[in-house]
């Protein structure tokens, strides 16, 4: 487990991580191991963020050393697609039974690699450790050892157990992984100038073949992709690319640095979705390339390929325009796509009402002033009543989110199209955002809509659940209207540390009381910002307030 | 008949099992106002919420302990007083369910011990129903999960009835296995409401995974039996258990009430529904009506229309215990021979499937001993998929998960009319496959004739 901590502390001092070199030393040290309230929380472990980073590498198998419950519950339902081979679609366990929690799982891993290269013959084995095996004390690293010995073939362990923190550290600790026993182990047949990687980006639904028409157009190869449709041999040989692009997610962010730093592979982050961020990176693509000896007119046939791709997608997406007409959207998602899709919704004729900013950067705000003005309306954090609240009271006609908020929109008989993750088609590039306004095209025009919407024969007027439901909503609003004191207590409530579970007013007290000036100060007296980081915005935005009241307010 | 094999495997390939805490977590969803909370690291929900998200394409309440890796060594007294007080606050459950998973049941904590204290710290939440079931996932499967849990909630939430003269004649108390979907239970509410019976199951996944439109926003359960219901069983005058796995909970129920109980193994197919309605018709002294009757003329019709189509079909099935008995044995009796057949666990009925061998393995071993002995009908959960790909038979979907088909949650087998749906689908299946794969063409006779060319369509 030593190891592994050290890893861990490796990963959080990662200086390429914006959240953590914000933080001082010691939070640094606590690191960003998201302890999320019991009973509060939902989303993934450690474990399950390491299988999603690694598992779109294609022809490796995979195999959980664990309870049934790791591999047994989970296993197949991630939509990244695969060029070639489809082992990485099989479930491997080594379906730990309580014998072996007793006596150690060691000997059964063995065993269970040993069928695996008798029956499948992959290029690789990745082992991925769990909580169980780790408590007691099963030495995967050691077992990974023997059997690369024994079998001549590379056996590659992948320590995150759940318990050591959230998704985001488990991709993290998946491409630690890669850097320590992977990256640079095999040189590839030859190298041209135009080599690339991308690194963080997993190909769900297919989404970077999408892209990747115009890279075999410029004649750019995709060395490795890491791991989206990736092949053992190439990530092992990956160190040879020229340059690299790190896809917007930050999940792989010490690949892409500690390549750099190992193999002098430059790094920007860039995004594939949006059309200007498309451009925006093939151009930075070749910017980087031709740094690294690529000729320059490399960037010229790039202007040709944009202006043509950019051209035929605007006209594409400007045929939707009669028809959008009057139509407004609601957007919740986080970080990048909060802004970079918003240009082609626009350009389509649609409104935005308001698009969530809770994931989002300082630099994502401002993109979305520059986008939508300057009174955009940016959503911090939505309760599901008000994301209904908002779709029934017509304010928006559609809203795209992710497919945990789902059934709001559903339940509420409203459009709902899904952006993140789990989505079905594929969004990514020039197409992609074609795509996405046909989607939307499609989930407005929809004649169900009408259909569910009509009351039952028996049905009152006024008397379903959802009349219920808002008039509830306007009850509250209307005594919180009336009344001061508990519209301050409504408002201080609001939370603003969702990590630590730190509401505003809390916050608040403190910066009066202490007078506080700066993020570090309100972390060490309230904990706010001690989890991910992503509150800090959130916080600076209350100093911004709070001097904005004059200070007779607070003398109060 | 059946003998029973354990796979000696010591890597399990595509796996047919789910784990025990969710199995658990399920049972729970069918109470009233309730919120599941599985004692573990936060991947161990948070794959269960997915799976059932993904299977009845509903809001699904599941929360979790969050354990630390500090917090499993130290013991998880803290985190799960912080969840049930966080629950109690934010969601207002009428009752929380623990399942513990396999990091805490390593570590060894003493929940039960953890809810005494929780309670008398904390007055607020001194009254409120907890239950905790012990589900460690390197033990057993989704099957046992459920099947503890059910037989728990008797143990704690029915109520010893004071007085055996209350007992009301129209009552009865319907214990369903996990094989069971929304859309059985509704089928054999109506059936036994109409002999004039009042049923009350438990779990009631029927009032609370079928989809429909809740009243208000509510982070716990929309439905199912609430607490009070629950503790009232006591007053019913017959338990009814449905698949071998619900005697344990029968037995807990008559244990603590001396209520009698009977166990329905099965009630896909001619002959059983035939003993469930004689069963409903002498406990309520009323004749079996004549929309039963007339559904079993159709359940005739379609085992004659569906035969020739089922009929010699060799099978190959993988099923949790009581689903695969239940749905092989209908199979068998339409004809078909059960040539592969694969469970997660161990259960008296696997003795009794008309099989000659039954696996405890994966589905590894379904896709190769199907391919092995030609079978050509799969009948599996949708992690099947891939192997009815390859194998190039007609696959039908049964059981959790079934994520890539939409109506998991209303596929109903029971009853004459959930047999008779099935037998449709199946033969519909078939003749589609025959349609697409085996249609003669000219060059059938070619070249060895009908039969390789069979072959190698396969």
């Amino acid at each position: 487990m030593s190891s592994l901590s050290a890893t861990i502390q490796d990963v959080f001092n990662e200086p390429g991580c914006g959240k953590n070199a914000n933080k001082s030393e010691a939070e640094r040290k606590k690191g960003c191991t998201k302890q999320l309230q019991p009973g509060g929380a939902a989303g993934g472990c450690a474990f399950d963020g390491a299988k999603i980073a690694l598992q779109p590498l294609t022809d490796v198998a995979h195999l959980v050393h664990g309870p049934i419950a790791c591999e047994g519950n989970s296993w197949d339902n991630r939509g990244a697609k695969s060029s070639g081979s489809n082992i990485w679609r099989t479930g491997f366990t080594t379906d730990m039974n309580e014998t072996d929690v007793v006596f150690g799982g060691e000997k059964r891993l063995f065993k269970a690699v040993r069928e695996i290269i008798e029956r499948y013959d992959p290029p690789a084995i990745f082992v991925y450790q769990t909580c169980v095996p780790a408590m007691i004390g099963d030495d995967i690293d050691a077992v990974c050892k023997a059997a690369r010995e024994k079998f001549g073939k590379p056996v590659i362990p992948v320590n995150a157990p759940g318990f050591v923190g959230s998704k985001n550290l488990g991709n993290k600790l998946a491409g630690e992984a890669l850097l320590e026993h992977v990256i640079g182990t095999e040189e590839p047949e030859y190298t041209t100038p135009y080599d690339i990687n991308i690194i963080g980006e997993y190909n769900l639904s297919g989404e970077l073949w999408q892209v990747k028409p115009l890279f075999d157009e410029l004649g750019i190869r995709i060395l490795a992709c890491i791991s989206g449709d990736g092949k053992y041999k190439e990530v092992a040989s990956s160190h040879r690319a020229k340059a690299a692009m790190m896809v917007c997610s930050k999940a792989m962010i010490n690949v892409a640095r500690k390549m750099e730093e190992r193999y002098a592979i430059p790094f920007f982050e860039g995004s594939f979705y949006g059309i200007e961020d498309t451009s925006d990176s093939l151009r930075e693509i070749g910017k980087l390339l031709v740094a690294r000896g690529a000729p320059a007119e490399l960037l010229d046939r790039i202007e040709i390929v944009i202006a043509r791709e950019e051209a035929k997608a605007w006209a594409a997406i400007a045929k939707y325009k009669p028809r959008f007409n009057g139509k407004r959207v609601l957007l919740i998602t986080g970080g990048v796509k909060s802004w970079s899709v918003v240009a082609a919704l626009q350009e389509a004729g649609l409104d935005l009402v308001g698009t969530s900013v809770k994931k989002s950067t300082k630099e994502d705000k401002e993109r979305i002033k520059e986008l939508m003005g300057q009174d955009a309306h940016m959503i911090d954090d939505m309760t599901p009543r008000e994301m209904y609240k908002m779709l029934k009271e017509a304010k928006a006609d559609i809203m795209l989110s992710g497919g945990r908020s789902q059934f709001i929109a559903l339940k509420a008989m409203m459009p709902w199209l899904d952006i993140n993750q789990e989505r079905h088609n594929a969004y990514m590039g020039y197409v992609g955002m074609v795509t996405l306004v046909a989607e939307i095209d499609k989930a407005l025009y929809n004649p169900v809509w009408e259909q569910v919407r009509r009351p039952a024969p028996w049905e009152k007027a006024g008397e379903n659940w959802r009349a219920r439901a808002m008039r509830q909503m306007e009850a509250e609003a209307a005594a919180l209207a009336v009344d001061p004191v508990a519209a301050e207590a409504a408002r201080r409530e609001k939370k603003i540390c969702h990590c630590k579970s730190v509401d505003l007013g809390t916050i608040e007290d403190a910066i009066r009381a202490h007078t506080l000036t700066d993020v570090d100060g309100v972390r060490e007296h309230t904990h706010a910002s001690g989890g991910c980081g992503a509150c800090s915005q959130r916080i600076e935005e209350i100093f911004a307030d709070i001097a904005a009241v004059p200070l007779a307010v607070a003398a109060e | 008949m059946a003998k029973v094999t354990l796979g000696k495997k010591a890597c399990s390939v595509n796996p047919l099992k789910m784990s025990q805490p969710i199995g658990g977590a399920l049972a729970f969803m069918g109470l009233r106002g309730a919120m599941p909370l599985l004692h573990g690291s936060q991947g161990c929900t948070s794959f269960g919420l997915v799976l059932f998200v993904r299977h009845f394409k509903e809001a699904i309440p599941l929360q979790t302990t969050a354990m630390s890796e500090v917090a499993t060594v130290l013991g998880g007294y803290e985190n799960v007083e912080q969840a049930i007080l966080n629950i109690h606050k934010r969601a207002k459950p009428e009752i929380i369910g623990i399942c513990s998973t396999g990091v805490t049941e390593t570590k060894g904590d003493d929940v039960e011990g953890f809810i005494k204290l929780v309670r008398e710290n904390h007055p607020e939440v001194k009254d409120l129903p907890i239950v905790y079931v012990s589900t460690p996932d390197f033990k057993d499967a989704f099957q046992d999960g459920w099947e503890k849990t059910v037989a728990r909630i008797v143990d704690v939430l029915v109520e010893a009835p004071k007085t055996q003269t209350r007992r009301d004649p129209a009552r009865v108390n319907v214990l369903p296995g996990c094989h069971m979907t929304p859309g059985d239970i509704d089928e054999l509410r109506t059936i036994i409401e109409d002999f004039g019976l009042e049923p009350a199951f438990l779990p009631d996944l029927g009032g609370s995974l079928d989809g429909h439109i809740p009243d208000e926003f509510t982070p716990t359960t929309i439905g199912g039996i609430g607490v009070e219901d629950v503790a009232a069983m006591g007053y019913a005058s017959w338990t009814i258990a449905i698949g071998a796995q619900m005697r344990r909970a029968a037995e807990a129920m008559q244990r603590k009430t001396g209520m009698p109980f009977r166990v329905f193994e099965r009630l896909c197919g001619l002959a059983p529904n035939d003993e469930f309605m004689a069963f409903l018709s002498e406990i309520s002294g009323r004749p079996v009506p004549l929309k039963y009757r007339r559904q079993r003329g159709q359940l005739v019709d379609a085992m004659l229309d569906g035969h020739f189509h089922i009929g010699g079909r060799k099978l190959a099935i993988g099923a949790e215990p009581d689903l695969l008995y239940d749905v092989g044995s209908l199979l068998h009796e339409m004809g078909a021979h059960i040539d592969a057949a694969v469970t997660t666990t161990q259960s008296p009925v696997l003795e009794r499937l008309p099989a000659e061998d039954v696996l405890i393995g994966d589905l590894e071993d379904l896709e190769k001993l199907a391919g092995d002995k030609g079978c050509d009908l799969l009948v599996t959960h949708s992690h099947g998929r891939q192997a009815a790909t390859r194998l190039n038979i007609p696959f039908y979907r049964v059981g959790i998960p079934m994520f890539d088909r939409l109506g998991a949650g209303h596929q109903t087998t029971v009853g004459y009319r959930g047999t008779r749906t099935l037998i449709f689908s199946v033969s519909n299946l078939i003749i589609e496959d025959h349609e697409n794969n085996h249609e003669p063409t000219p060059e059938t006779w070619r070249d060895g004739g009908h039969a390789a060319n069979s072959v190698i369509a396969h």
